[in-house]
C-alpha cells in the first residue's frame, strides 16, 4: 500500500470541503473495497477521507411510507433492522447475502453503489426499487445514478447522504453466487408497485439493468409463469471464466423467477 | 491396566491451548534484532529474455539496505536448485534437468519468477524500492498448453531442453495388456483432464535468514513441512554451507498439504542476503505471491482404457499421461506422475496386465509438485472413473463390479503388475461398511423422490488404495530418488523420569505432540503429562525426513518405537545390575521391571534416577544415561484404503450441484487416536470434493496470465459449500511390517474423494447420455451438458 | 505520524502509526499480539478477525485510525485470566476443531460473535455464518460441531452468570 494521509472529519461540509482542496484525495466508506483495492497498489490516493465519523449519515428511519438509509449505514445494520424488515424486507434479505458477515458489519450502502461493481448487489436494488439517491448537493434516480462499470453520476467533490425507498408493494432478491469471491454472478431484483414493474439485473453486464422484456411479462401476470419465454439478450452481457455471457443469460431467467416466487 | 492416554484413546490435543489461545509461534511471529525485510521483485511475464535491469536510483529509496539480482548470487557461486528424484526415459536416457536459480539470470519462465530483491528496513520501503527498478525484458511466447508444447515447432521453455519434453517414461508390460485387449469383451474408454490445484495452506510461506559473524552459523527460519531436507539441499547443493554451520527451524506451520515440502528459491535468497548484507531478512510472501510461487499440484491429460470380459473382470488396463512439471523441476516433482501415479494404477483390483506412459512436459507456468495425495488421487481418479462407466456400460451394479474385481483377503501378500507389493488388505469390509452407512440400496427411492422435486440425483463410489509410509530407502533409491525415505528419533528419558522425544518427522496440523506421545506414555507406562515431543530444528532433532505421504506414524512413530525399545533394553541392563539378577530374568511391563518370578520390582521413574546417579554402576559392562536414538527405514510402502460414497443433487435449471451425503470406511491399520484419526479423514475428503466441484487454477493461453490468483477467483470450499461427513474404518487388517501396524491417514479423504463426488455427478446426469464432465463440475459445465442432452424434465 | 489509542483486550494503548497502518499490522507489529493471522490479502480467509466495538471484522480490512477510541477483542483476550479457556475454545479443543491453527484464532472469534447474536445455532446457520473464514485442514465438519457445542456452552455460562 501508498502512503497517504487520513483525515476524519465530523461533518459532510467538512469532508467536502477535504475533497475539494485535494488533488487526489479519496472517500473511505466501510472500505471493504478500497481497502484491498489499495493492498494491491491498485490505487495511489494522496489522502483518505475517513466518513465514519458522521453522525447525520447514519440511520435508518421510515419516510413517506418507504426507507430512507444513511450512506454510512452497514450492510449488517440493513440485514438486521426491524424497521427494514418491516417495511421492504427483500432489501433486508439482500443486504444479508452481501459478502460474509465481516464484511458486512464494516461495509456499507453509500460504499458499495459509490464503488458500482458491477456484481454488487445494492445497484439491483436501488433500480429495482426506484430508489433516489440523496447527496451533498441533489437528489439523482437511481438509474441515472449509475453510469457504468465503476462509473457513476457523482461529480469529484460529491458525497453520497442517503439513499430512500420507496415502499413496494411487493419485491424480491434471487442470487447466484460467484461461488469463489461470493458476489453476483446473476442477481436479479424484482418488485411491484401499482402497475409497475421493474425487474433489476446486477452481476450479468457492466453495470445494472432494468429487463424489459421481463418487466412487460410480469405487468400482464405477476407469475414466475409468466417469464417463461422471456429473455433477456447474452450480447453485451459479461463473460469470464466463471460463467459466459450464455450461461449468465439463462441465469438472468432462473433468477428471476425465482425474485418474483420470493416475493411471495 | 491400560493407559488412559494410550494407544487407541481419543487423547484431546496437546497442541491446541496454545493455538486455541492466539500463542503458537508461526514464522511470521517470529522477528529477529536488526531484522530486514524483502521483497522480492517477480516477472509480469510468463516468458520473456532479461535484456537488462536498471538498479539506478533503487539504492537511493528510503530505508533500502540492498539490492540483489540473479548475476549477483550467480557471480558468488549459488548454484540452481536441485531435482530430488532422477527419472530416466524409456530408452534409458536421463531426465531433462534445467537449472532454476533462485533469482533468474537470463530468462523468466513464469509469472510470478523472481528477477531481484530488495532489501529494506520495513516491507513498505523495500517494496516502494523495487518499483524504481526497471527491468528490460524482451517477451517471448507463453507456453501453456501441455498438448502445444510437444507440438512441433514449439517455443522452448528452456533453451538446453528443445522441445519442452522432461521425459517419456513407461512402466509395465506393454505386451501383455495389448493381448489383454485383443481378447476383450468390452472396453471402456476415457480422456481425463486431472486440473491444475493451488494447495494453498492457510500460513502463507515465511523465510528468515539470519547469520552470525561471530560463529559463522546461518541459521533459516521456514514454513517447512522438513527441515532437515531444507538443510541438507540448500547447503549442499545451492549455497554451499555445510550443515554444522547451517540450522534449519520450522517451528509452527500453518499446514502444508506437500507445497511446504520443496526447497523454496526465497529460503536460499534470504539465508544467502542475510550474510551478504550482514542483517537478518525476513520474506513474509501475501496471498497472491503464493498463488504464483507456491508449487502448483496435479495438472494432467490422460487417457485410459480398461478392458474386461463379459462379465465384467478386469482384463487389463492401458494408460497415457501427459503430466505438467511447470517452467522448472520442484523437489519432488518428477517422481509424482511416475512412482506415485503409475504403480498405483492397480488399485483394489486383481487387473492382471496394466501399462502406463508418462510424459513430463515444460511449460510456462508455477512449477508442480506434490500436493495432498501426490500422484495418487490421480491414479484413483482414473481407475475409478473408468470403473463406475464401465459398470453402467455393461449393465453392472457398481458395488458388485469392484467386489467381483477385488484383490481378495487370501492373496495377500498380493505383487501388482505395476511393481508394488501390497502386504495386507480387507477391501470388503469397507466396501460393505460404506454401503450400509449410506443406505446404498435406499438410493433409487431417494432419487425419486428428488425427481419428484425437481432435482437429479447421483450416487457415485470410489474404492482407493494408496502406497503410503514413504519409504524403504533401498526401494526409493533403485527408483531414482537422490534421498533415503527412514525417519529418525531420539527418546531421552531424564532422571527424574519425565522424556522428551525429538522426531525427525514435522507436525504443521497433524497432532503429533499428541499421538506421538500417547505412544511414549503406552509403551513406558507413563502418564502422557509426562512426555514432550520436539520437533522441526536441525539443531535439536537427528537427521529426520519430515512429514508428507502420510508417512509420519508409520515410518516416525515406528523410529520411535525403536528408540523406546532401546531405552527399555538399556534399562533392563540397569534393572538387572540394581535388582542383582541376569539380564534375561528381567521382565518389563506397565512401566515396571521385574525379575521373572519373584516381586522384585523397579519403576522406569527408579531406573532412569540410578542411570543419571550411577555411583555403583560396573562402568566396564554399563554406561550411564537412558538416552537412545533410531533411525526406522520401512521394509515396504504402507498401503491404507476404502471405499468412499458419494450421493449429490443437481439443480437442472442452475446446473449446481449439492453433496447431499459422503460417508467414507477406510483402513489405516491400528488407529493411535481415533479423533485424530477422523480429522484427518475430514480435512483430507474436502479437499477431494474441493477438487470436484470448485478449484482450478486457469491460465490464460495467450498471456500466461493466472487469472484464479486470488481466493475472488480460485474457489476454496467453504464452510457452507459443504455436507457433514459420515467416516469410520477398521482394524482388521493392520500393515504387516511396521511394529505399530499403522498405515497412514493424512492422504486418504483426498486420495479416494475427487473420483466418488464425480462418480455421482456423471451418475446424476446419465440419463442425459452423459458419460464424462471434467473437473470441477462447476455450475456452467453440469449446466452445459444438460443442455446438449436435450433435458427432457421439465424446469420447475 | 498519527497517533491511535484504544482499548485492547481490556487495557488502554496508544501508538503511533502511518494512516495506511491495517489494525491488524498495530496488534502484530505494534502490540506483538502475534495471534491474529493474515491468510490472504483480499479480505477473504477471516484468519485475521478479531472484534471491533463488539461486532466481528477483518482487521485486515480496517484502518488502525478507523479503530481509534473503539474497544477491540482479539484471540489473546479470550480466555480467563487464569488461563480458563472461553467456552467457545474449550468447545473446538473437545470437538478437534482445529489442526494447524493458523485460521483458529479466526474462526474461534467468528464463531463467538455468532454465538452471541443467535443463541438459536443450527447446523445450517453455523455454516452459513463462517462463510468469511476458510480453513483448509478439518473439512469444516469439526468445527461446526465445536461451534454448536460451544455455543451452547456460552448460554450455559451466561445463565449461571445472571
Amino acid at each position: 500500500m501508498y502512503g497517504f494521509d487520513y483525515h476524519r472529519p465530523g461533518s459532510v461540509a467538512d469532508a467536502a470541503a477535504l475533497l475539494a482542496k485535494t488533488e487526489d484525495a479519496k472517500l473511505l466508506a466501510g472500505g471493504q473495497t478500497l481497502i484491498p483495492t489499495l493492498k494491491q497498489r491498485l490505487a495511489q490516493p494522496s489522502d483518505l477521507v475517513d466518513l465514519g465519523r458522521i453522525p447525520e449519515l447514519k440511520g435508518i428511519r421510515e419516510e413517506a411510507g418507504g426507507l430512507t438509509i444513511g450512506a454510512m449505514t452497514t450492510h449488517a445494520e440493513v440485514a438486521s433492522s426491524p424497521v427494514v424488515a418491516g417495511v421492504i424486507p427483500a432489501l433486508a434479505q439482500l443486504a444479508g447475502l452481501i459478502g460474509d458477515r465481516q464484511v458486512r458489519s464494516r461495509g456499507t450502502l453509500g460504499g458499495s453503489i459509490c464503488n458500482n461493481d458491477p456484481a454488487a448487489d445494492y445497484p439491483a436494488g436501488l433500480v429495482g426499487l426506484g430508489a433516489t439517491v440523496r447527496t451533498s448537493r441533489r437528489e439523482i434516480a437511481a438509474e441515472d445514478f449509475f453510469t457504468g462499470m465503476f462509473e457513476t453520476a457523482l461529480e469529484p467533490d460529491e458525497i453520497v447522504v442517503a439513499v430512500h425507498f420507496p415502499k413496494p408493494d411487493r419485491a424480491g432478491y434471487a442470487k447466484f453466487r460467484n461461488p469463489a469471491s461470493r458476489y453476483a454472478m446473476v442477481g436479479v431484483f424484482v418488485a411491484q408497485r401499482g402497475a409497475e414493474v421493474r425487474v433489476a439485473v446486477t452481476g450479468a453486464g457492466p453495470s445494472v439493468f432494468r429487463a424489459g422484456a421481463m418487466e412487460d411479462a410480469l405487468a400482464k401476470g405477476f407469475d414466475p409463469a409468466a417469464l417463461d419465454g422471456a429473455t433477456v439478450d447474452a450480447d453485451g452481457l459479461n463473460g469470464d471464466i466463471h460463467a459466459s455471457a450464455e450461461y449468465r443469460a439463462h441465469l438472468v431467467g432462473v433468477m428471476a423467477k425465482r425474485a418474483v416466487a420470493a416475493c411471495g | 491396566m491400560a493407559n488412559p492416554n494410550g494407544i487407541g484413546a481419543a487423547v484431546r490435543r496437546r497442541e491446541d491451548f496454545r493455538f486455541l489461545t492466539g500463542q503458537g509461534t508461526y514464522t511470521d511471529d517470529i522477528d529477529r534484532p536488526g531484522q530486514t525485510y524483502a521483497y522480492i521483485l517477480r516477472s509480469p511475464h510468463a516468458h520473456a529474455r532479461i535484456r537488462g535491469i536498471d538498479l539506478s536510483g533503487v539504492s537511493d529509496a528510503p530505508g533500502v539496505v540492498a539490492i540483489y539480482t540473479g548475476q549477483d548470487m550467480a557471480a558468488d557461486g549459488v548454484k540452481s536448485l536441485p531435482c530430488g528424484w532422477l527419472i530416466h526415459s524409456r530408452d534409458g536416457s536421463p531426465m531433462k534437468e534445467p537449472a532454476h536459480m533462485p533469482l533468474a539470470v537470463d530468462k523468466v519462465r513464469h509469472v510470478g519468477d523472481s528477477v531481484a530483491v530488495v532489501i529494506a528496513r520495513t516491507r513498505g520501503q523495500a517494496q516502494d524500492a523495487a518499483e524504481r527498478i526497471v527491468v528490460d525484458y524482451e517477451e517471448l511466447p507463453a507456453v501453456i498448453d501441455m498438448n502445444a508444447t510437444l507440438a512441433p515447432g514449439a517455443t522452448s521453455v528452456h533453451d538446453d531442453v528443445p522441445g519442452n519434453l522432461c521425459y517419456d517414461w513407461h512402466l509395465g508390460d506393454e505386451a501383455a495388456v495389448d493381448a489383454a485387449f485383443a481378447k476383450a469383451a468390452h472396453v471402456t474408454k476415457l480422456d481425463l483432464v486431472n486440473q491444475r490445484l493451488v494447495p494453498n495452506a492457510m500460513e502463507p510461506r515465511v523465510a528468515i535468514g539470519e547469520y552470525d559473524r561471530a560463529t559463522g552459523e546461518h541459521t533459516l527460519y521456514t514454513t517447512s513441512q522438513n527441515p532437515h531436507v531444507i538443510r541438507l539441499l540448500m547447503g549442499a547443493f545451492v549455497l554451499g554451507i555445510p550443515e554444522h554451520k547451517l540450522r534449519v527451524v520450522a517451528p509452527d506451520v500453518g499446514g502444508g498439504f506437500g507445497s511446504k515440502i520443496f526447497h523454496y528459491a526465497e529460503e536460499a535468497i534470504v539465508t544467502w542476503a542475510s550474510r551478504r548484507a550482514g542483517v537478518p531478512v525476513k520474506w513474509t510472501s501475501d496471498r497472491s505471491e503464493a498463488f504464483l510461487t507456491d508449487a502448483h499440484g496435479r495438472d494432467h491429460l490422460t487417457h485410459a482404457e480398461l478392458a474386461l470380459d463379459a462379465d465384467g473382470t478386469f482384463l487389463g488396463l492401458r494408460v497415457r499421461t501427459t503430466a505438467n512439471m511447470g517452467a522448472y523441476l520442484s523437489t519432488f516433482s518428477t517422481s509424482i506422475p511416475t512412482y506415485l501415479y503409475a504403480t498405483l494404477l492397480a488399485g483394489q483390483y486383481r487387473t492382471p496386465a496394466i501399462y502406463a506412459e508418462v510424459k513430463a512436459v515444460f511449460t510456462t507456468t508455477t512449477p508442480v509438485d506434490a500436493y495432498r495425495g501426490a500422484g495418487r488421487p490421480e491414479a484413483c481418479y482414473v481407475i475409478e472413473r473408468l470403473v463406475d462407466n464401465a459398470a453402467r456400460e455393461l449393465g453392472i451394479d457398481k458395488a458388485e463390479i469392484r467386489r467381483r474385481n477385488f484383490i481378495p483377503a487370501d492373496a495377500f501378500p498380493y505383487a501388482t503388475p505395476v511393481a508394488l507389493t501390497y502386504d495386507t488388505g480387507r477391501f470388503d469390509i469397507c466396501l460393505d461398511e460404506a454401503l450400509k452407512m449410506i443406505d446404498y440400496d435406499g438410493f433409487p427411492a431417494r432419487r425419486a423422490e428428488a425427481k419428484a422435486r425437481g432435482k437429479l440425483r447421483g450416487i457415485g463410489l470410489s474404492s482407493y488404495i494408496e502406497a503410503c509410509g514413504i519409504a524403504p530407502s533401498n526401494v526409493a533409491g533403485a527408483l531414482g530418488a537422490r534421498a533415503g525415505l527412514y525417519e529418525s528419533a531420539e527418546v531421552r528419558f531424564h532422571p527424574t523420569g519425565s522424556v522428551t522425544v525429538f522426531t525427525g518427522s514435522h507436525s504443521h496440523g497433524q497432532s503429533h505432540e499428541t499421538t506421538f506421545a500417547q505412544i511414549v506414555a503406552d509403551k513406558f507406562g507413563i502418564p502422557i503429562e509426562t512426555v514432550e515431543i520436539v520437533h522441526g530444528d536441525t539443531a535439536k532433532v537427528p537427521f529426520g525426513m519430515g512429514s508428507y505421504g502420510s508417512r509420519s506414524l508409520a515410518v516416525g512413530g515406528s523410529a520411535i518405537v525403536k528408540a523406546i525399545d532401546k531405552v527399555v533394553n538399556k534399562a533392563k541392563k540397569i534393572a538387572a545390575h540394581m535388582l542383582e539378577a541376569a539380564e534375561t530374568d528381567i521382565e518389563f511391563s506397565d512401566g515396571r521391571f521385574t525379575v521373572a518370578g519373584t516381586d522384585k520390582s523397579l519403576g522406569i521413574g527408579d531406573i532412569a534416577l540410578s542411570a543419571y546417579v550411577p555411583h555403583n554402576f560396573p562402568l566396564d559392562e554399563l554406561e550411564p544415561g537412558l538416552d537412545e536414538q533410531a533411525f526406522y527405514d520401512p521394509k515396504n510402502f504402507t498401503y491404507p484404503n476404502g471405499t468412499q460414497v458419494c450421493e449429490v443433487e443437481i439443480d437442472p435449471d442452475t446446473g449446481t450441484t449439492r453433496i447431499v451425503n459422503f460417508v467414507a470406511a477406510d483402513d489405516f491399520g491400528r488407529v493411535i487416536n481415533p479423533m485424530v484419526v477422523e480429522g484427518q479423514v475430514h480435512g483430507g475428503i474436502v479437499q477431494g470434493i474441493g477438487q470436484a466441484l470448485f478449484e482450478h487454477a486457469v491460465y490464460d493461453p495467450e498471456s500466461g496470465q493466472l487469472l484464479t490468483g486470488s481466493y475472488m477467483d480460485y474457489c476454496m470450499p467453504r464452510a457452507d459449500d459443504l455436507p457433514s461427513l459420515q467416516v469410520t474404518y477398521h482394524e482388521e487388517a493392520p500393515c504387516t511390517h511396521n511394529p505399530l501396524g499403522v498405515k497412514g491417514c493424512g492422504e486418504a479423504g483426498t486420495i479416494g474423494g475427487a473420483a466418488a463426488v464425480m462418480n455421482a455427478v456423471v451418475d446424476a446426469l446419465a440419463e442425459f447420455g452423459v458419460g464424462h464432465i471434467d473437473m470441477p463440475a462447476t455450475p456452467e459445465k453440469v449446466w452445459r451438458v444438460i443442455q446438449a442432452g436435450k433435458m427432457p424434465m421439465a424446469a420447475e | 505520524m498519527p497517533t491511535v489509542s484504544m482499548t485492547v483486550n481490556g487495557k488502554s494503548v496508544t501508538g503511533e502509526v502511518e494512516g495506511r497502518t491495517l489494525l491488524v499490522q498495530f496488534l502484530r507489529e505494534n502490540l506483538h499480539l502475534t495471534g491474529t493471522h493474515v491468510g490472504c490479502d483480499t479480505s477473504q480467509c477471516g484468519a485475521c478477525v478479531v472484534h471491533v466495538d463488539g461486532a466481528s471484522v477483518k482487521s485486515c480490512t480496517i484502518f488502525a485510525l478507523q479503530a481509534d477510541g473503539a474497544s477491540v477483542t482479539t484471540i489473546e483476550g479470550l480466555a480467563a485470566p487464569d488461563g480458563t479457556l472461553h467456552p467457545m475454545q474449550a468447545a473446538f479443543r473437545e470437538h478437534h476443531g482445529l489442526q494447524c491453527g493458523f485460521c483458529t484464532p479466526g474462526m474461534v472469534m467468528s464463531a463467538v460473535d455468532l454465538a452471541r447474536r443467535d443463541p438459536d445455532l443450527t447446523e445450517r446457520s453455523v455454516r452459513e455464518g463462517l462463510e468469511g473464514n476458510i480453513c483448509r485442514c478439518t473439512g469444516y465438519h469439526n468445527i461446526v460441531k465445536a461451534v454448536l457445542a460451544g455455543a451452547e456452552a456460552m448460554k450455559v455460562t451466561a445463565e449461571a452468570a445472571e
